[in-house]
């Protein structure tokens, strides 16, 4: 028999380091791998330094652009940070409700509902939270933006998560159970692989969101007392704020190259290395990624892995297999009765604590009159139809360019990179700058307001529809040839019903995306005073700056609400009609 | 497969006694309880036991409750009544140290060759060299020395199932359970398979101590299995329980060879009459009488063909002078008796056919229906399933006392639940709404959900 070198094993990191690796290791890969380790960890400890610094609500932020990689550095361990604890809540929160039907009941509709809260309703009472538990330390400003930053970007990747553990097929889990997998190697061998694809995409869609509320959280005004931490968001709002064009275009540039650096660096790797995970049975062409060509070519990388890496992963796995006869495969394992009285009590507790909380939340809004309620409503109704007028004014131009992108490869060969760029870049980054802009151009709060929305939602929908046209199949498009359809007809027959499934995951997106714009983009504190027109969005901003908890509850639970009725009203059914009647089946 | 493994294998060969089942099912039974209390028996009590040193095949039409049985022997699924024991013990939490061949392969794509048949091992503690060696044995023995880097998606199916066959025995299994392993693979390359299988056991090279092959194919259970175990369907039942006494290796073309085929094929496609056994299969030692018959459905199960099968059959029939032999026909057809037997369910079902002695005969009816054209066949479609289709009676009568003429599937949907499981429902609706289609009866939106009927 063949004698063997030790064979990496089945984990994470072996797996990012493929067996070629040990063979074509190049100094230079090396190289490069230390130079990118090297970057995180003083990046890291410059951060750390000033989180622990006294305590400066408003950070001196300097125009000057050599200050710049600094800025770009403390946003993005700023993020990074939020994304951990995102991923690692997710996880938590994807396995409690895949493993507990009792746990799903309440997890999953929670779920629906943290996802369309407007997360920037939060930022008062978080920063003053976290402020006041790191008294006279600058790292509960920071831990307070993290936080916030955390609940714009943890719920879409727990649902993946959740989603995927329902969907492993069948045969698969009782593989892992026949055999006897511990819940260790279920998670690391069956449960992580399958979710993994899902796990990226979903990772991506949330940083971009991310750096909306980052941007956004980075200054800030509470009542009298003006908050800033030093990063990009705050760099391009003070630039916009002072009017500083030569600032603008340099804030913007480094904005640019960050995403597109994160892009090249982070997300085309983790895309290509999911590829394996794919679940299909044929070989398909995969994703390219050169950075990930040199981590696997490094060969300090795959020794690291073999020395340090290795036993531990073997010895935890070991650690798991508690007892070889101990391992549960039947279905339904015989209740503890102790157990359930436990679980039955935490509930009741858990029922009691938010009834008592719902209370006292209806009890503070019900301070307001029906005067207030009614001027909140019509406020909404304004925003309904800002936030509707920007998502069909977004789709009106991006539909033919979408189209005409997607069925032009020559086109889309360049376009859709740069579409992605833009689609990264948070709007909320942009926001100053546009109103100034405006502003400059004669335009007024209510244009720049809508202009705003538009900005943060109108890529969704390009994105999807380029997708989307893209598959619209080959035998479609020359049987249209075939029967000589006019342009009219090829858009009624061919075109729309085949890009309509997409159209609406698009514009599901943006719509989401547009009610959190709301609150940035209809009201504005920019060249000292603020600007505003009527809406939902600047009441809930209108009621953080002023510090009056009633209203900016209502408005918060009505915002969730008309998210959530239209979610399950329009945007479900839709969906429907898009996987029925409109999907193309292949 | 090489012959490398020279090794003894004692472990799984050693205790136990040779006339102990290794496995057995005592009135094991499922089925589901719907809200309002009834029950839909999706098995009706059954005992079944794993013997050592035999190859048991688990035989019936697709759906008929075959996997549900094995997986319950395993510990995958839990019975709704009855016991299964262990070297005569309950089988509680401890699951049996049995492996698995999945139809589906079920092999982890993120892991390679090696990785897959190894992880069994380290969910038992076995520690890295020793694992390492023990896969790399297994896998040299069924054929993949070369392939152990591979990721499964660069593997043709057949050498996929190998990737399974060998995953299942590096644990030494008592008994080998295989899922329909040979159903997803091309015809030559399943018979290869099969072959190097029966190779191993034979040769006492394969460490296990019994086989247990659940499979919808005939051929296949008369090929391998010392014993057979025929189950009829809705719900499953042990139909018959027989031993093989012919030799290995079996030639498909012996006479006896093919009077076991067609016996069974006649087992099957009238399982509630008695059939006189050919003289090279005896029952099975003790074997429990078979369970009585179910009890004549309230509700007419539908076979979920197209009505060109239905077509097609009628027309070799024809051919053949109204008469031919049903193994005959699926040669001819190239179709396994799994697809087969529903075509033939439905031709009898409309009047179109008689089955005999495992040979189908074509009606009066029938002959009609195959000479004439399309808008002709289509009539007798629709008076057949009027005549002997409760269901589309029922659907008919409710849309013509409508004003309108149409109805909400939903409606009828409510009708089935009582007698099918979800899943069921589904299929049974989808051939409804097909051949009231074809029929000319109705049309379905599949928008509204709503049946309208088809204006004469």
């Amino acid at each position: 028999m063949l004698k063997l070198e030790p064979i990496l094993h089945p984990s994470t990191l072996s797996r990012f380091i493929s067996e070629r690796t040990k063979r074509n290791s190049s100094l230079w890969a090396d190289a490069a791998v230390f130079a990118g380790l090297l970057a995180i960890l003083y990046a890291l400890f410059v951060s750390a330094r000033v989180w622990f610094e006294p305590f400066a609500p408003v950070a001196n932020i300097s125009s000057s652009p050599r200050m710049l990689p600094l800025y770009a550095a403390y946003s993005l361990v700023r993020i990074s940070t939020a994304y951990i604890i995102s991923l690692l809540f997710a996880l938590g929160y994807g396995l409690a409700a895949a493993k507990s039907e009792r746990a799903a009941k309440i997890l999953l509709p929670l779920l629906d509902i943290l996802q369309s809260i407007p997360v920037l309703s939060f930022l008062p009472g978080v920063m003053l939270a976290m402020v006041a538990l790191f008294p006279g330390r600058q790292i509960g400003l920071e831990l307070g933006s993290i936080l916030l930053i955390f609940t714009g970007q943890a719920w879409n990747i727990a649902f993946s998560f959740y989603a995927s553990m329902k969907g492993i097929p069948r045969e698969l889990d009782e593989a892992a159970r026949l055999y006897r997998f511990s819940a260790w190697q279920r998670f690391t061998q069956l449960e992580l692989p399958f979710a993994a694809i899902g796990l990226v995409w979903n990772s991506m869609m949330s940083v971009a969101g991310g750096w909306f509320f980052l941007m956004a959280c980075e200054m800030f005004v509470l009542g009298t007392r003006d908050f800033r931490l030093p990063g990009l968001g705050s760099y391009l709002q003070m630039a916009a704020s002072e009017g500083d064009t030569r600032a603008i275009l340099w804030g913007m540039g480094a904005m640019i190259a960050v995403i597109v650096l994160l892009d090249q660096l982070v997300w085309r790797p983790a895309i290509a290395w999911s590829d394996k995970f794919k679940f299909e049975s044929v070989e398909g062409v995969a994703p390219q990624s050169f950075v990930l060509k040199v981590l696997r070519r490094s060969g300090a990388l795959a020794a690291f892995y073999r020395v340090a890496i290795y036993p531990v992963e073997e010895r935890v796995t070991h650690a798991f297999v508690v007892n070889k006869s101990n391992v549960t495969v039947l279905e339904a394992a015989p209740q503890n009765k102790f157990k359930t009285w436990v679980a039955r009590a935490f509930s009741l507790i858990a029922v009691a604590v938010v009834a008592w909380l719902a209370y006292r939340a209806l009890s503070t809004i019900s301070q307001l009159g029906q005067r207030q309620l009614f001027f909140l409503a019509r406020d909404a109704a304004f925003t309904f139809l800002r936030v509707n007028a920007s998502l069909i004014l977004g789709a009106l131009w991006t539909v033919p360019v979408g189209v005409w992108i997607g069925t032009t490869p020559r086109v889309a060969k360049f376009a859709q990179p740069v579409v992605q760029i833009a689609a990264s870049v948070p709007a909320t980054a942009l926001f100053p700058v546009l109103l100034l802009l405006l502003i400059r151009a004669g335009g007024g709060m209510g244009t720049a307001a809508m202009a705003l929305m538009l900005l943060g939602t109108q890529w969704y929908i390009l994105f999807n529809v380029i997708a989307g046209a893209m598959a619209i199949p080959t035998d479609l498009k020359e049987a249209s040839s075939v029967f000589r359809f006019d342009r009219v007809e090829r858009w009624r027959r061919l075109i729309l019903p085949a890009i309509f499934p997409y159209l609406v995951t698009g514009m599901v997106t943006a719509s989401g995306g547009a009610w959190n714009a709301s609150i940035v983009a209809e009201y504005f504190h920019f060249q000292g005073g603020t600007l505003s027109v009527r809406g939902l969005g600047a009441a809930i901003s209108r009621a953080t700056d002023s510090g009056n908890l009633p209203v900016l509850l209502a408005a918060t639970v009505m915002m969730s609400l008309i998210v959530v009725t239209m979610n399950r009203t329009l945007w479900q059914r839709l969906y429907r009609l898009a996987a029925t009647r409109f999907k193309l089946e292949t | 497969m090489s012959q490398t493994t020279n090794t003894p294998i004692t472990t799984a060969l050693a205790g136990g006694d040779d006339n102990e089942p290794i496995l057995e099912g005592r009135a094991l039974e499922k089925f589901y309880l719907q809200p309002d209390g009834a029950r839909i028996q999706i098995i009706s009590p059954t005992d079944i036991k794993v013997m050592p040193g035999k190859i048991l095949a688990l035989l019936g039409p697709s759906g008929c409750g075959k996997s549900t049985l094995l997986r319950m022997l395993t510990g995958l699924s839990v019975p709704s009544a009855g016991e299964v024991f262990y070297h005569g013990r309950k089988l509680t939490v401890d699951p049996p140290n049995v492996g698995i061949v999945f139809q589906s392969f079920a092999l982890f794509p993120w892991l390679t060759v090696l990785q897959n048949v190894e992880a069994p091992l380290e969910a038992r503690g076995v520690s890295g060299a020793e694992r390492r060696e023990r896969a790399m044995r297994i896998i040299d023995s069924v054929g993949l020395d070369g392939f152990e880097n591979a990721y499964p998606k660069e593997l043709s199916g057949g050498m996929k199932q190998r990737v399974g066959f060998a995953r299942a025995l590096v644990i030494e299994p008592e008994v080998l359970f295989m899922d329909e392993p040979f159903s997803a693979l091309d015809v030559l390359t399943a018979e290869t398979l099969r072959g190097e299988l029966m190779e191993l056991w034979n040769d006492r090279k394969i460490p296990t101590r019994a086989i247990f092959i659940v499979t919808h194919n005939i051929e296949e259970a008369v090929v391998l299995a010392d014993r057979v175990v025929v189950l009829a369907s809705h719900p499953a039942r042990i139909r018959e329980d027989f031993e093989i006494t012919l030799a290995q290796p079996r030639s498909r073309k012996s006479e006896p060879f093919e009077s076991l085929v067609d016996h069974i094929y006649r087992v099957l496609t009238q399982p509630d009459l008695e059939h006189e056994m050919p003289a090279e299969m005896k029952s099975a030692p003790a074997a429990p009488a078979p369970s009585p018959a179910a009890p004549a459905p309230r509700y007419v199960r539908l076979p979920h063909v197209r009505a060109g099968g239905i077509a097609g059959l009628l027309e070799i029939l024809v051919d053949h002078d109204g008469r031919e032999d049903l193994h005959r026909v699926s040669h001819q057809l190239m179709l396994e008796s799994d697809d087969l037997l529903p075509i033939v369910d439905a031709c009898v079902m409309m009047g179109f056919a008689r089955v005999e002695q495992g040979d189908a005969e074509i009606t009066e009816l029938g002959r009609e229906f195959a000479a004439g054209d399309i808008q002709k066949r289509k009539q007798i479609f629709r008076e057949a399933l009027l005549a002997n289709v409760p269901i589309l009676q029922q659907i008919d009568s409710a849309l013509l006392s409508k004003k309108d003429g149409t109805m909400l599937l939903d409606f009828f949907h409510d009708l089935l639940d009582e007698h099918f499981t979800d899943d069921e429902v589904r299929k049974q609706l989808d051939t409804v709404i097909q051949w009231g289609r074809y029929a000319e009866l109705f049309d379905y939106d599949s928008v509204t959900g709503r049946l309208s009927r088809t204006k004469p």
